[in-house]
């Protein structure tokens, strides 16, 4: 039972794209493509965030990662294959320029959060001041590759299915990715970290390498979902994309849905984005910003009552739920 | 094995350490002591890393160590605990050691390796509680134990124990003080041992540094350290009981 959930999960992922969801079948798509790569870049946030590293700034990995992308592409027609690696590479130069100086100088909690917050304001600012490069606050739009409906070299496809899977495969390789770190040696001595640096380091973990590890690995799939987001949407903006207002949007639908689990960013970032299109699909434009001032008031009501976040507290609640004597008693293992 | 030479500490205008210098040999069972604030937790803190000395130098078998991490100067070998406990509150008791076990040492064993030898220093520390569980659940005294057994899993050749006994109940002294003696006889640790219940640690050390207002006031063997007028006077006249 416990393993075959998530497997019905999977299977119902991948025939998704054949489920006979009616007229609205190409927009549903549509919302679960932009829900699994918000997700990776949630998922990416949790892990830092799980270990108090509170980043308010993952807007500067994410546009670092898709307008390395489509710029490359724009003007030199590199394809997204070589573009992606050069945008890891980027946001992970950056994550090394914010993160040594911090953690080697013992920049943590607040502080940290408001240098990172000026990073994404910084890398938001830099986009909108290289117009001639970037198109300013009017945004760019990735060139179209032409040559027919498929085009594997530019990562360009007409049929919408084709980038579902993509999607679906990058959010699997995330959430691996958290688990990895999850069950390894790594998460106690990042636990111990964020709880005690001192004590940390003298039991002999290393702990600037170990934040700088965590950061670089966070920054390179939120520069990932940035290439993703590019190629995908095919219109960049530096509102959308880095700043404030996307770091902000990230840290809320993590903390909703909840950072300590694995499928807590992902919940978070669900909810958040089918709220925001239902209210967009049922108001129009009529209650514009209305999405965020909900959001805003559950996200209150979920930090004072359930810290562990939406999914994460509700499990908690769902596992701590009164059983029957019999249930409530291990089973015996044959030897 | 650990020489200091000169070593000062200021914070701010305070001297909390001034130009101690200070030789521990190879398998010495070393006692510290000295009246509240007097900087045994100073030098500790200066020799593990914390903070770099502000003067003077720290050498391990020769190599200066000062203004090392403490990450890499637990790799070299030396461990210590905190006088006031410091667990890692979110994981479990024997995460708490078999991470020490695993990051201690430069060339890290398996998990497994680790946690199996985290259960041993546990055993050997005497800590009863169940491994699971979180150190929350510990009192003072094991709260104590924890943070012998996260030092002692690390493998140190050289043992820091800042107050190990302090709020433990008669009997978990005369045990916990026994596991300090046989860390040094039995694995051949060298221990430095921070303590102010005189009795018990004079009747265990083979030396005795003293430290007032941060100065190295006496040294030598418990019962000349004890008759020792500066020594005396430092502790406002009491004699220190021997037995
Ligand atoms: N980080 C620090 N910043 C400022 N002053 C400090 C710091 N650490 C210690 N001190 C001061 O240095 C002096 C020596 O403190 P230390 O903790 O080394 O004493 P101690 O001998 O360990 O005392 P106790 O027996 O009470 O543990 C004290 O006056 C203390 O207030
Ligand atoms: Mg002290």
């Amino acid at each position: 039972m416990k393993r075959a959930l998530p497997l019905v999960g999977l299977h119902v992922l991948v025939a998704l794209p054949w489920l006979p969801l009616g007229p609205a079948r190409l927009y549903i798509l549509h919302v679960v493509i932009l829900i699994l790569i918000w997700s990776v870049v949630g998922t990416a946030w949790s892990l830092m965030g799980r270990f108090g590293l509170v980043s308010l700034g993952h807007g500067a990995f994410l546009g670092v990662g898709a307008y390395t992308t489509v710029l490359l592409w724009n003007f030199w027609g590199v394809p997204p294959w070589i573009g992606t690696p050069l945008a890891v590479a980027a946001a992970c130069f950056l994550a090394l320029v914010l993160g040594y100086p911090c953690f080697r100088f013992r920049v943590v909690g607040h502080y940290f959060a408001l240098v990172t917050l000026a990073l994404g304001e910084v890398i938001r600012l830099l986009i909108i001041a290289e117009r001639d490069w970037t198109g300013g606050s009017l945004g760019v739009t990735l060139k179209d590759a032409g040559a027919g409906a498929v085009n594997l070299v530019a990562l360009q496809f007409a049929d919408r299915r084709v980038f579902y899977f993509i999607a679906l495969g990058v959010w699997l390789a995330g959430l691996l990715v958290w688990r990895w770190v999850d069950r390894s040696m790594t998460r106690s001595a990042l636990e111990a970290i964020g709880e005690d640096e001192t004590a940390a380091a003298s039991v002999g973990i290393p702990v600037t390498r170990f934040k700088l590890k965590i950061t670089l690995l966070s920054a390179t799939l939120t520069a990932v979902g940035g290439v993703l987001y590019g190629q995908y949407v095919t219109y960049l903006d530096p509102g959308t994309l880095a700043g404030i207002g996307v770091s902000l949007r990230i840290v809320f639908a993590v903390v909703l849905g909840g950072m300590y689990t694995l499928l807590g960013p992902t919940v978070g970032t669900a909810l958040t984005i089918a709220l925001a299109e239902y209210l967009r699909v049922a108001f129009g434009v009529r209650f514009l910003g209305m999405a965020e001032t909900i959001y805003g008031l559950a996200l209150i009501l979920i930090i004072i009552f359930l810290p562990a976040g939406l999914y994460g507290g509700l499990r908690e609640l769902w596992r701590a739920r009164p059983r029957p004597l019999a249930a409530a008693t291990p089973p015996v293992r044959p030897a | 094995m650990l020489s200091l030479q000169n070593v000062s500490k200021t914070f701010g205008g305070f001297r909390a350490l001034l130009r101690v210098s200070l030789e521990v040999r190879e398998g010495e069972f070393l006692g510290l002591i000295g009246p509240n604030g007097s900087g045994k937790t100073t030098l500790f803190n200066c020799v593990s890393g914390v903070f770099p000395p502000s003067e003077g130098s720290v050498r391990l078998r020769g190599e200066a160590i000062d203004g090392l991490t403490p990450d890499v100067i637990c790799h070299r070998g030396i461990a210590r605990t905190f006088q006031i406990p410091r667990p890692f509150r979110k994981l479990s008791i024997l995460e708490n050691v078999a991470l020490a076990a695993h990051f201690g040492h430069p060339t890290r064993e398996s998990d497994a390796q680790a946690r199996a030898r985290a259960r041993d220093v546990l055993r050997l520390i005497g800590l009863p509680a169940d491994p699971e569980a979180r150190p929350g659940l510990l009192g003072a005294a094991g709260l104590k134990k924890l943070e012998l057994a996260r030092a002692l899993a690390t493998g140190p050749a050289l043992l820091l124990a800042d107050e190990p006994l302090g709020g433990l109940d008669p009997e978990e002294m005369r045990q916990t003080a026994d596991t300090l003696r046989r860390i040094r006889d039995e694995m051949g640790v060298t221990v430095v041992w921070v303590e102010h219940i005189m009795a018990t640690l004079m009747r265990l050390v083979d030396r005795v540094v003293v430290l007032d207002h941060g100065e190295k006031i006496a040294e030598g063997s418990p019962r000349a350290v004890a008759e020792d007028l500066r020594v005396i006077e430092a502790y406002l006249g009491e004699k220190i009981a021997l037995e």
